[in-house]
């Protein structure tokens, strides 16, 4: 019986070894383990074998079995591993060739920047105002103190509506400022305020460093007792964040109908190689126009200029882009070219946050 | 407004420099826009004698010259004739830019002789245009420096030219001592007295002015004298230089005159030549029509009402604006009518903006001359005219008033404090006013007449801060509103405009900023082009009518693209659009275009032509992402602009379309120059209903482990039933177990036969309590094609 196991053993593991396929280990397990295999039918014959033989005989016929089945699983996943490897060694592909092409969106340097400006002014409690573009010439001019007859009406180059024939009113206008949204936001909210007031405004103006249309942002803050020192604060503030270095300004007395005191201000800034840079070197920069608000603007938006007095300022986004972002040509902004919105654009996901930079 | 330097400091005692006055005057408000200094580029040239002159060797035109100068004596090769011993001469040493010749002197080497510097022409330095030798001084020392020579010896060739730019505030500050008055209260010098000594008068005029009852609000005063037995001729050669340095050609002494006194003192005035002008002058306003040929040679026909002085034969002069050529003063005129009157600035503007004149005169009175000044005005003038010119002087004639102007503001130091926040002393806010005219009585202050800007007390707090200087303000802190980290501030419809483009974006799109005013043409195609929308005065014909839509622009910026050989695109844009010409006529958009393939052809062939379901697709996204609610309907029936079988509106309701989407229409396509078809959206971003919750939490996951089950089912329909039908019939076999109803294929025609089109679906069934067996699942099924064919028509594919 030994001898007769031995034999199997070595038959079975030997064929085994020398199987070339899935199918001959199935061929071989049937001949082996299979019901009417060799080892099952030797198993059968246990029952006709006295006690003593069985003890022997059984243990030693489950172990040729089990040592058989691993023989066969193993010998079955190697083939199945050099199957695969095959497989693999003949699934090769050039990696170098392109990906598929996704294409790829941006957003327009005016919007990203005022986003940039509005997490700003968020942070000093301004909220965004917004208003008409069309505009009626007492919010336009009127209300700003800009009476008919004021220079300052000519000088600002306005659009006006058409009015047909039988239409006496004064013309409607594109407003040439975002000033007319305050005067809108005191009359709604009174006092105490602090808005910002982003939008395009028009001017009938078009050369190298003019465009018709272009944007601008205006800040009003009105409380019990805000003074021209604030002003100068909350720009320096705003500058600084803005272009991410400590930016001084310069205040240099001016005028606008709207403000008194009202001044220019110029920003520090440096000419290194025909490269302007922001908050260093000890040159100035004309940026923005401000002042304190004029009681008559005051008293236009019914707000009652013995009680409260404030600030308000305008600069223009475009122009704060072409400062950080060294773009050169303000009439690209508007024309659309592909080459332009996907070099100066920004990436969809690149949100302006305070706490993660702007 | 420009001045020279020397002019200033006629009105003003001063020893500042030239940097101090132009950091002043910018800092005071008169922002210095340019100076032209001509000392500046002659900083290197030196005094120099020659001591020795010899001919050249090699050259009969040229001298070899021994030059002493501060540096001791250097050889110079000179080709000019006047080039001698003994003279006195301005030297170049090597290494000196020669503005006249836009070169640096070199050390040279000429024809064998070494030759270190050269000795200056006037023209080579620009001073003037002669060039037939070199400059010999009449006196200066060697070493002196060239320029300190001239500003002592011949200062105006050294006056530098200041351009300040003048608000529309300061009508004081177009006279050079309005500027110097303001640098004085600052404090940078003492403003000299400005006193005329009348001329006598030696008879009375034979010539009366009258001023209209009408037009006495327009011009109170009017003050005049005639000067007989003038010599006219050349100005002196100061006045010419002055006038030369800012800009204005000297023309002959009597108009040379009023022109200098425009700007030295802010007080236009007007000369006729008395033998000109038959009998008296009246002012009056025009009856409207006549023709006047104004001293620009030019004709100007009058409007109704607008201010004229005439004699007794007609106009002869566009009141406060521009004289008349008729009766203007020539080199030969003898007998001169000085005039010196008041016009008032409403009025001027409004005629010299309907005449279209830009004159010095008008730009003044427009802007506000001193009214008190009118008559002190004229006897500086008769003066000057006298003094240089001779004759005999009439009485005055005058005729109206001087209009009383006299007005008082409080001064709240406190207040002025408060408003500019810098801490200016009462006594120096005092001693500000005071110095720029203000009379102080108590606490109220008298304006001057010369500053019709100041209207109020908040102007007394501008004149104060400014003069106090805004450089020096520091910034103070503004306190937050609240406390604690601060609130957020967008509004609904912020956060979703922002949302939107950064989807926008995220799909692909880049985003475009095209002009709110397009050409009437394209505005027409998409609705707009009225009237209401038109502008009165546009830029040009491409920028006439505000955008009734965003996609005309982007069309257009669409064919430029194009045309740069950009075939592929998805262009978006943000804003408003206008469906009317009243302020608020307005609405918010957002819309997009795709043109061309989907992507550059590629070795996976996946790039396609884009199709109205990649516009679909994204219209859709960017609601999701903006809030709107999913359960929508599509309807057709959008405008004009889109192709009519293949655009849908997206609508919570036959009256509420929130978006469209679809193939633009191939001749408005054509029309706007777009190569191809094109797809796009439109979302009406405000149209969209904002969330009734606003809290932040969510409701509970109802997800189950129970398998879900896929069913399919194709259905043949009428080929106009649309998918969108059947989705909702299938969904409504039964809501609480059909969680997903999908079309998966769509086949037309073949062995359908016409008008018919197979569509099939699949429909996801999720149990929520407990496996479905196949009883339940054939009942459901059943259901479905019930409804299905109840709703479309349509019958199960065999």
């Amino acid at each position: 019986m030994c001898g007769l196991m031995q034999e199997l053993k070595n038959r079975y593991l030997s064929l085994i070894a020398d199987a070339a396929d899935e199918a001959a280990i199935e061929d071989l397990r049937v001949q082996a383990v299979g019901k009417k295999g060799e080892i099952s039918l030797k198993m059968r014959e246990l029952g006709k074998m006295s006690p003593e033989e069985r003890q022997t005989a059984g243990p030693a016929l489950n172990a040729l079995k089990d040592e058989i089945n691993s023989a066969l699983a193993g010998k079955k996943a190697a083939l199945a591993d050099a199957a695969l490897d095959e497989r693999l060694r003949s699934e090769w592909l050039d990696v170098t060739l392109p990906s598929r092409d996704r294409r790829v969106g941006s957003i327009h340097p005016i919007s990203q920047v005022t986003e940039e400006v509005s997490a700003i002014f968020a942070d000093m409690g301004f909220s965004v105002a917004e208003g008409p573009q069309i505009e009626s010439d007492w919010y336009n001019f009127d209300a700003l103190n800009i009476p008919g007859h004021h220079p300052a009406r000519a000088e600002m180059d306005t659009f006006y509506t058409h009015r047909g024939a039988d239409d006496d009113r004064p013309p409607h206008v594109l407003r040439t400022h975002t000033s007319p949204v305050q005067i809108r936001s005191m009359e709604a909210n009174g006092a105490p305020i602090r808005i910002i007031c982003p939008g395009r405004v028009y001017r009938a103006d078009y050369d190298q460093t003019h465009t018709p249309m272009f944007n601008q942002v205006e800040g009003l803050a009105i409380d019990k007792d805000i003074s021209m020192a604030n002003l100068k604060w909350v720009l320096e503030e705003f500058f600084s964040a803005y272009f991410g270095a400590r930016v001084k300004t310069r205040f240099r007395a001016s005028h606008f109908p709207f403000t008194e005191p009202s001044a220019e201000v110029d920003i520090q800034c440096s000419w290194v190689d025909g490269q302007l840079k922001v908050g260093e070197g000890d040159g100035w920069l004309e940026v923005l126009g401000s002042g304190m608000v004029h009681p008559k603007v005051l008293q236009a938006a019914k707000i009652d200029p013995d009680l409260w007095q404030g600030f308000a300022f305008g600069v223009g986004i475009d122009r704060i882009a072409m400062l950080k972002y060294g773009i050169p040509d303000l009439r690209a902004f508007f024309d659309s070219d592909l080459r332009w919105l996907r070099h100066y654009g920004f990436g969809a996901l690149q949100v302006p946050t305070l706490h993660g930079g702007l | 407004m420009k001045f020279t330097l020397s002019w200033l400091k006629h009105h003003l005692e001063t020893d500042a420099t030239l940097d101090q006055i132009a950091d002043a005057l910018t800092d005071l408000g008169l922002e210095v826009e340019g100076i032209e200094d001509p000392a500046a580029k002659l900083r290197d040239f030196t005094i120099a004698k020659v001591t020795h002159a010899e001919k050249h060797p090699d050259a009969d035109k040229l001298k070899v010259c021994k030059v002493q100068s501060d540096e001791g004596e250097t050889q110079i090769v000179c080709g000019a004739p006047n080039a001698r011993a003994g003279i006195t001469v301005v030297l170049a040493k090597p290494g000196t830019y020669i503005p006249g010749l836009d070169i640096t002197i070199k050390v040279g080497n000429i024809r064998g002789v070494d030759s270190f510097g050269m000795m200056a022409s006037e023209k080579e330095l620009e001073l003037s245009d002669e060039h037939n030798g070199i400059i010999e001084l009449p006196s200066g020392e060697v070493g002196e420096n060239f320029a300190d020579w001239l500003a002592a010896n011949d200062p105006a060739k050294v006056d530098p030219v200041i351009e300040i730019a003048i608000t529309p505030n300061r009508p004081d500050a177009l006279g050079v001592r309005g500027i110097a008055r303001d640098l004085a209260a600052r404090g940078l010098g003492t403003l000299k007295p400005c006193e005329v000594d009348p001329v006598a008068a030696s008879f009375k005029a034979d010539l009366n002015v009258s001023i209209d009852e009408d037009t006495l609000d327009g011009c109170p005063v009017f003050y005049g004298r005639l000067i007989k037995g003038v010599k006219n001729g050349p100005s002196p050669e100061w006045l010419q230089q002055q006038l030369r340095a800012i800009g204005l050609r000297p023309i002959s002494f009597l108009v040379d005159v009023t022109n200098w006194f425009t700007y030295d003192l802010n007080r236009p005035l007007h000369v006729f030549d008395a033998d000109k002008v038959a009998g008296n002058l009246r002012v009056h306003r025009a009856a409207g029509g006549e023709v006047i040929t104004a001293l620009d040679d030019k004709d100007y026909t009058l409007q109704p009402g607008q201010m004229v002085i005439s004699d007794d034969t007609g106009v002869e002069s566009i009141a406060g604006i521009m004289g008349g050529a008729a009766t203007g003063c020539t080199e030969e005129t003898v007998n001169v009518f000085v005039e010196s009157a008041y016009w008032d600035p409403v009025q001027i503007a409004y005629a010299g903006r309907a005449l279209k004149i830009n004159s010095d005169a008008r730009y003044r009175f427009e802007r506000g001359v001193d009214p008190a000044f009118t008559p002190e005005g004229l006897e500086h003038a008769v003066r000057m005219i006298v003094d240089i010119a001779g004759g005999e002087v009439s009485e005055v004639i005058h005729a109206g008033r001087v209009p009383d102007t006299a007005r008082a503001y409080k001064l709240d130091a406190k207040r002025v404090i408060s408003l500019v926040g810098m801490d200016i002393p009462e006594s120096t806010q005092r001693q500000t006013l005071t110095a720029l005219g203000f009379k102080l009585e108590g606490n109220m202050a008298s304006v001057p007449s010369w500053r019709p800007d100041v209207q109020g007390e908040a102007d007394l707090v501008e004149e104060v801060a400014r003069i106090a200087s805004l450089t020096k303000l520091q910034g103070v802190p503004l306190p937050r509103m609240t406390s604690g980290v601060p609130k957020p501030i967008l509004t609904d419809g912020q956060l979703r405009q922002q949302a939107a483009r950064r989807t926008a974006a995220t799909l692909g799109y880049n985003e475009c900023v095209t002009y709110t005013f397009i050409d009437r043409e394209a505005a027409t195609l998409f609705g707009g082009g009225d009237d209401a929308t038109m502008l009165e005065n546009p830029i040009s014909s491409e920028m006439s009518h505000m955008r009734p839509a965003l996609l005309p622009g982007l069309l257009r910026a669409a064919a430029r693209n194009q045309a740069r050989g950009f075939m592929d695109m998805a262009l978006f844009e943000v804003g408003a659009a206008f469906h009317g010409g009243e302020p608020g006529q307005q609405h918010n958009l957002i819309s997009g275009v795709l043109i061309g393939q989907t992507a550059p052809k590629d070795v996976h062939g996946a790039a396609r032509p884009v199709d109205l379901f990649d516009a679909k697709a994204d219209a859709e996204a960017i609601l999701r992402a903006i809030g709107a609610p999913a359960k929508v309907q599509i309807m057709r029936g959008a405008s004009e602009w889109w192709h009519p079988g293949r655009h849908g509106k997206i609508c919570l309701g036959p009256k509420k379309v929130m978006a469209v989407f679809g193939e633009l229409h191939p001749k408005v396509l054509s029309t706007m120059g777009i190569k191809g078809p094109a797809v796009g959206f439109t979302i009406w971003v405000d149209e969209i209903p904002t969330p009734k919750n606003k809290s932040a939490t969510r409701p509970a996951l109802a997800a189950t482990d129970l398998q879900a089950v896929d069913r399919d089912f194709a259905f043949v329909v009428d080929a106009d039933v649309a998918a969108l039908t059947l989705v909702n019939a299938a969904a409504g076999a039964d809501k609480a177990l059909i969680a997903d109803v999908r079309i998966f294929d769509e086949f037309i025609g073949g062995a359908l036969g016409e008008g018919k089109k197979s569509l099939a679906v699949t429909v996801r069934l999720q149990p929520k309590d407990k496996t479905l067996k196949d009883a339940e699942i054939e009942a459901v099924s059943a259901k479905i094609v019930e409804k299905v064919t109840k709703a479309t028509g349509g019958v199960l594919r065999g």
